[in-house]
């Protein structure tokens, strides 16, 4: 046995690492490829849709994520502190989202907000409420279960007793005991739920085509070369949203979450 | 009325001390559950009911019986056959992988650097991921030329395993489908893995048992219930996903890209028999979340992580 580790499991890492690193080298050449060297690049950041479009879907990530944290944690919190018998059930709600795909959920959306009697989508500013929604709705899963492994590793009865002991109200234990303990927590998942909303298309293209995802998807057909430059552009952002996540859930077992399908 | 009253029900007189006051803990849960349903329950539940109803709105289980006719039947099979394919060469690919970097004695700078590209990868789905592939093995892309100026040999043109090669067809789905499901598979499998006791391994070759025969007979065993509850996820994975393939062949025929032509306009020419469509989709994720639970369960019995 040498120190440099078996032959096979090195002939095996760098097939997956070839297979792994070569559509991104080949993105990067891609992009490039246009004359003068940076075209493309220049393109883009010249371009004010594309900036519309990414700014847009941030905005969209961040209200999402607000929003996601208030329904989560005074719901996980509640359901340790108070109605034990409700987990079970509770946690099948946040997994439903896994069963429904997301082309099944906007098709049902459209259904339901897009005609009478519930035409949502027709007001204004409709159709990003609905879409808010959705993303909400999409991030239960991995939202609640870092909030409740968050959670459990928190003594939550001893911490509300404390601090009702001393004289504080819900609204203040939830905001000045449960979210700071949980902030480990909370950031991976918020970093998570970030790297998604930027860059889902499925629904997306349906309620909000001006968002980042379809407008990569239009560029991919009439501007190959700067469609190159911003799956780059788009690549490094996921990175960034995980890396962060990574350092952030170090402290926390290092689990990395998975967030399934598009 | 009977004489043996059961304590605690409503004007009797009870056995307990006070009369408690009604809790309204459950309060606290409304908004989650009002949200889920405004935004989830509410939307499948009229899918649901359109595909009970015909164009004029009466009651009935034609949309269903039409799944078996030739479109529709069709896109069920190859989202089927694309899904089966990616789960089980991603699942094997995965496996191989996670062995490789967590048994196979390598730095630990590359477990921990494939583990988190893992991470990365896993979520690098969609349009951009179909984009690197055209950009890599399309008719200009990178390795297409690269074949062409170092071997001559013409990746779409010439002959490829007795046919043509092309990346807008099943097997470019399946190509590109890898990038993200074997990463998964990476991710949920490496855990089992680590779970196997170095116990395990030593007392079987006390025995005199081979490599071979461990994995063969204790290893694989073991790891069984997990590898296929692993596979069935990826299964979902693939059979769910609509963004990468409708940037890569947005004309091949699965369900999720038909149901979102028929979104966009009515392809099916029957608006119900896309509800039922939908639904069979559901029913279908359902399925593999269920016995993703149930093999999960039974994998927990040895492995404790």
């Amino acid at each position: 046995m040498n120190r440099f580790g078996a032959w096979w499991a090195w002939a095996i890492f760098i097939i997956a690492a070839l297979y792994m690193i070569v559509p991104l080298v080949a993105t990067f050449e891609f992009s490039l490829r246009q004359n003068p060297t940076g075209a493309a690049y220049r393109y883009i950041f010249n371009d004010p849709k594309f900036f519309a479009g990414l700014g847009y879907s941030f905005l969209i990530a961040v209200i999402t994520i607000v929003i996601s944290l208030v329904m989560i944690v005074p719901t996980a919190y509640w359901v340790r502190l108070k109605l034990p018998r409700l987990r079970p059930f509770i946690e099948f709600v946040t997994l439903l989202p896994f069963v429904v795909p997301p082309i099944i959920l906007v098709f049902g959306l459209i259904r339901s907000y897009g005609r009478p009697p519930l035409a949502i989508t027709s007001l204004p500013h409709g159709s990003d409420v609905v879409l808010v929604g959705a993303y909400v709705v999409l991030s239960f899963p991995y939202m609640y279960r870092a909030v409740d492994a968050g959670l459990a590793s928190l003594d939550v009865r001893s911490l509300t007793e404390a601090a009702q002991s001393m004289g504080s109200g819900w609204p203040r234990i939830l905001l000045r005991v449960i979210f700071p303990n949980l902030r480990v927590a909370i950031l991976s998942g918020a970093f998570l739920t970030l790297a998604i909303v930027v860059g889902e298309f499925t629904i997306a293209s349906y309620l909000a085509p001006w968002s980042f995802a379809p407008y990569l998807s239009q560029l991919g057909v009439f501007k190959a070369w700067s469609a190159a430059a911003v799956s780059i552009i788009s690549f490094m952002l996921t990175w960034a949203a995980m890396g962060v996540l990574i350092l952030a859930s170090r402290g926390n077992g290092g689990r990395i979450q998975i967030a399934g399908a598009r | 009325m009977s004489l043996t009253s059961t304590p605690g029900q409503q004007g009797g007189p009870s056995a307990r001390p006070a009369a408690r006051r009604p809790s309204f803990s459950w309060l606290g849960v409304v908004p989650f559950l009002l949200f889920t349903v405004a935004f989830l329950v509410l939307p499948i539940f009229f899918l649901v009911i359109g595909s009970f109803q015909d164009a004029q709105g009466n009651p009935t289980l034609q949309n269903y019986a039409d799944l078996t006719t030739r479109q529709p039947a069709t896109a069920y099979r190859n989202s089927i056959q694309l899904s089966l394919i990616t789960a089980v060469l991603g699942g094997i690919f995965g496996f191989l992988i996670a062995v490789a970097v967590i048994l196979g004695r390598l730095p630990r700078v590359i477990r921990s650097a494939v583990m988190t590209f893992s991470g990365v990868a896993s979520n690098f789905a969609g349009v951009p991921l179909a984009l690197a592939f055209i950009f890599t093995v399309g008719p200009l892309g990178l390795v297409t030329k690269l074949l062409t100026d170092l071997f001559g040999y013409r990746l779409w043109q010439d002959d490829f395993f007795g046919g043509s090669f092309s990346l807008y067809s099943m097997l470019g789905l399946v190509l590109v489908y890898l990038y993200f499901q074997f990463p998964l598979m990476v991710l949920i499998v490496a855990p089992a893995i680590d779970g196997l006791r170095k116990e395990w391994r030593e007392a079987a070759q006390n025995m005199g048992a081979s490599s071979f025969q461990y994995w063969r007979h204790v290893a694989l065993p073991i790891l069984l219930p997990s590898l296929l509850g692993s596979m069935i996820l990826l299964f979902g994975n693939a059979f769910g996903a609509q963004a990468t393939a409708y940037q890569l062949a947005s004309n091949i025929n699965i369900v999720p890209l038909v149901i979102s032509a028929q979104i966009r306009g009515d392809v099916l020419h029957n608006p119900n028999l896309g509800y039922a469509l939908a639904m069979g989709m559901v029913l279908i994720m359902a399925v593999v979340i269920l016995i993703y639970g149930l093999l999960q369960r039974r994998s927990e019995r040895w492995l404790r992580s």
